[in-house]
This record gives structure tokens, C-alpha cells and sequence, in this order.
């Protein structure tokens, strides 16, 4: 058995900059998982799609345009409408402290905002995903 | 994170068409869980109609943006399309980054293309272990045309022959003097050949060297791998590529070969089943057991050799009725 955790690295809405999830791709490449990365301005329909044909356990967004209340949880949704009930799905950016528990009323079990030491990405997603 | 508790089935569901049963035989076949032998044993009947194209050259070359391109062509002609796309798994980590769609993100909402990408995860010759089964997951799911897109490759890792009804190379300018284009590997194995960024210098010499490799090549039998210049990010020259793989097909189609090489490939693949399933069961009765190590005290005191060590393991082995 050889068994690979798969996380969807994920960048919606129309920002273009991909440092941060770059960086935090390449943790988690290190880390033994496998990273499929979306390349820049996803919509959330295409983010949930490749997520099903991937078939990742875990789906990671990353956001710094501000639209996070607004696509976070339609990606959540779309997610879960696709079938995959148990992929855990976090997010990332810049992210208001103010704005975070809405987001995990949501059904993003995590997010990250700048500072976080991938590390923190790491172990968060060892310890959660299913 | 062990998720092998599927309460669909797999099988009938992917069979009804369900992509989620699809990405899910996928990842069975690729994680080898215990119901995949089964997934698999129920999918084999449906296999054998799609055309598999093979698709390799070396890193950057344009593999995917290719892939891309053919891909939305097909779609055009109304064939439906999987795409396998396989990138490296770190040797030290075990992780992977898996970027092939980011040159086909157009295709993601076109229910009729599936894409997946896989690590080698340890696999040498440019494909994983397991792109073999997760082709027949998506030739039985009912695709027309399955494209397989190896890791960027280097001289020699040419498992891709196998695994593929037509093979094309992709190359691209500016990569080593004629002296690359008569050494073996690679290039002998294009069925078609693409010289893609075809408007960068050196293409028109690259074209030269090519035809020269392939004028000398005496084993040539009845078909002369056609050269075709893309320029694959503007979409130039696809329609041409597309004639020259379908040329390529309908020969081997005519004069048996694609027949003689479907044989071979499932020849090929009932050994790998057949050594891989006595390579476990040597792990899990003679290494597991410390029947081994348990020999290897005995070989080392020199009481016994290896070799009728070994021939008595097979007699037993041959007898128990595995």
C-alpha cells in the first residue's frame, strides 16, 4: 500500500500573485504529499472540478484579492456537491483575523494568514485529513 | 488517512459514468488497495476500444500546452479525451508537484475530458507503475482517445512504447548538436515527432538533423515517422499533427501491428501481475516470517549455499499452492 496524501493547491479569483502559494506548494512537497497546483485565476467550478478528478484529500486556497468571504464558500460547496464529503479544505492570505470565523462556519476547517510558518500548514493537514 | 472504505461500487458506478467513481478507481489503483484487483477484474471487459497516445521529450519541451491543444482539437471532432499527465516524485520526500494542468485549465469544465495527474513515485522509465490501470479505468469509463503524458525525459526512459498505441516525441531548438539526434534512446522510439516552438532559431536545423537521424535508421520497416513544426501556445501547426498521429494509427491498424502490439502489452502486463504477486508472496512468507534471515546464519557459517537454498524455497513454494 503505498498511500500519498494529494492536496489541491488552489488560487481563485482574479489576483495574480502566486508566491505564497508557490512557497507553501513546495512545504508541502517536502513534506512527502503530493501537490497538483491550479496555476493563477480559478473559478470556483474549475477548482472543485479538478479537486474531483484528482481526487485530493485536501484542497488549499489561496487568496489575497479580498473575495475570500464571497468564493470560499462557494468552493466549499462545489467541493462537497461533487462528492468528496470528507476532503478537508483550508485556505490562506490575506485574510482579516474578523473574517475568519464566518469563513469556518463555512466549512474551511482552517485558515492561515501571512506569518504562518508552512510548518503549521503541515501538521495541521497531517493531524486533519481523513 | 486511510480512505479505503468506499460504500459505492466503484466499478458499476464508473461504469454508469460517474467521474466521481472514476477519480476514485484511479486513486485505488494508485494507493494499491485491497478492492482494486477487484475494480479491475470488473473494468477489464470494457477495456481495449480507446486509442492511447503517447506523448514524451524532455523537460519544457511543451508536453502539456500540447496536450492541450490536441486535446480541444479532438474535442472539436467530437472524440471524448483522458488525459494521464505525470510528473516526478521527489526521490527524498516522496511529495511531488503535479503542474501539468496549468496549461489545461480551459479543458477542466469540459465534461468530456478527464484529467489526472500522477507521481512515478520511485518508477524509472518516465511513467508511474500504475498509468497502465489507471489507462484502463478511463478506456473503460468510455473514452475515445486516452493521452499519456510522460515525465519530462531525458535519453533513456522509454516505457511509453508500452503503454501506448502511437508515440510522439516532442522537441524543441536548441538543445545539443547532431550528434544527440543519432545516439539511442528516445528518439527511436517516435512513431511522430513534433518540433514544437517552431518559430524560435534553430528549427529549421533541428528538422535537418532529424530526417538525417531517421534516413539512417535501417530498421526502418514501413513507416517513416513524419516531422511536424508546431508552435504549440498559438496553436499553430496542430491540425497538421493531428493528421500525421492519425495516419500513423489508421497504418498500424491496417498492416496489424497496433493487434501484435496490444498482444504484447498484455503479455507484458500478465508477467508484471505474475511477478508481482510471487514477489509478495516471497516478502510476506519467506521475509516476513524470518524464514530468511534465519537462512542467511546458515549461508554465512558456510553450513549451506545460497543456491540450493533457494531451489528448496521454490520446490516448497511450487507445491503449497499459492
Amino acid at each position: 500500500m503505498e498511500k500519498r496524501i494529494r492536496v489541491l493547491v488552489a488560487k481563485p479569483g482574479l489576483d495574480g500573485h502566486d508566491r505564497g502559494a508557490k512557497v507553501v506548494a513546495r512545504a508541502l512537497r517536502d513534506a512527502g504529499f503530493e501537490v497538483i497546483y491550479t496555476g493563477l485565476r480559478q473559478t470556483p467550478e474549475q477548482i472543485a472540478e479538478a479537486a474531483l478528478q484528482e481526487d485530493v484529500n485536501v484542497v488549499a486556497m489561496s487568496i489575497l484579492s479580498g473575495a475570500h468571504p464571497h468564493l470560499f464558500p462557494k468552493i466549499v460547496n462545489l467541493v462537497r456537491e461533487k462528492g468528496l464529503t470528507d476532503a478537508l479544505i483550508i485556505g490562506g492570505g490575506v485574510i482579516p483575523e474578523g473574517d475568519i470565523p464566518a469563513l469556518k462556519a463555512a466549512g474551511v476547517s482552517e485558515v492561515f494568514t501571512p506569518g504562518t510558518p508552512t510548518s503549521a500548514i503541515v501538521a495541521f493537514i497531517k493531524e486533519n485529513v481523513k | 488517512m486511510p480512505k479505503a472504505v468506499h460504500k459505492m461500487d466503484i466499478a458499476q458506478e464508473l461504469l454508469n459514468g460517474s467521474r466521481l467513481a472514476l477519480s476514485r478507481a484511479i486513486t485505488a489503483i494508485e494507493n494499491e488497495y485491497d478492492e482494486a484487483t477487484d475494480i479491475m477484474k470488473k473494468l477489464y471487459p470494457h477495456t481495449g476500444n480507446a486509442f492511447v497516445l503517447g506523448i514524451t521529450g524532455p523537460p519544457g519541451a511543451g508536453k502539456s500546452t500540447l496536450t492541450d491543444k490536441l486535446a480541444k482539437e479532438y474535442r472539436k471532432r467530437g472524440k471524448t479525451v483522458g488525459i494521464v499527465a505525470i510528473d516526478p516524485t521527489s526521490p527524498f520526500s516522496g511529495g511531488a508537484i503535479l503542474g501539468d494542468r496549468i496549461r489545461m485549465n480551459a479543458l477542466t469544465l469540459d465534461e468530456g475530458v478527464f484529467i489526472r495527474s500522477m507521481g512515478t513515485r520511485g518508477s524509472l522509465g518516465g511513467l508511474s507503475q500504475k498509468t497502465a490501470d489507471a489507462v484502463k479505468a478511463m478506456d473503460a469509463f468510455g473514452k475515445d482517445i486516452i493521452f499519456v503524458e510522460t515525465v519530462g525525459v531525458g535519453q533513456s526512459e522509454v516505457d511509453i512504447v508500452k503503454a501506448a498505441d502511437t508515440t510522439m516525441v516532442v522537441l524543441i531548438p536548441g538543445m545539443g548538436d547532431d550528434i544527440q539526434a543519432i545516439k539511442a534512446g528516445i528518439l527511436e522510439i517516435g512513431d511522430v515527432f513534433a518540433i514544437n516552438k517552431a518559430d524560435h532559431e534553430g528549427a529549421d536545423k533541428l528538422n535537418v538533423e532529424l530526417n538525417m537521424m531517421l534516413d539512417l535508421d535501417s530498421n526502418m520497416k514501413d513507416w517513416r515517422p513524419p516531422i511536424q513544426k508546431v508552435v504549440a501556445n498559438k496553436g499553430e501547426g496542430i491540425i497538421e499533427l493531428i493528421a500525421t498521429i492519425e495516419e500513423h494509427y489508421a497504418h498500424i491498424k491496417e498492416n496489424g501491428q497496433l493487434t501484435q502490439k496490444r498482444t504484447e502489452r498484455i503479455k507484458n502486463e500478465m508477467l508484471d501481475i505474475l511477478h508481482s504477486g510471487i514477489g509478495s508472496y516471497i516478502t510476506k512468507n519467506i521475509v516476513e516470517s524470518g524464514q530468511l534471515d534465519e537462512y542467511v546464519k546458515q549461508v554465512k557459517n558456510r553450513e549451506i549455499d545460497p543456491y540450493s537454498v533457494v531451489h528448496g524455497i521454490m520446490n516448497r513454494m511450487l507445491k503449497e499452492q499459492i
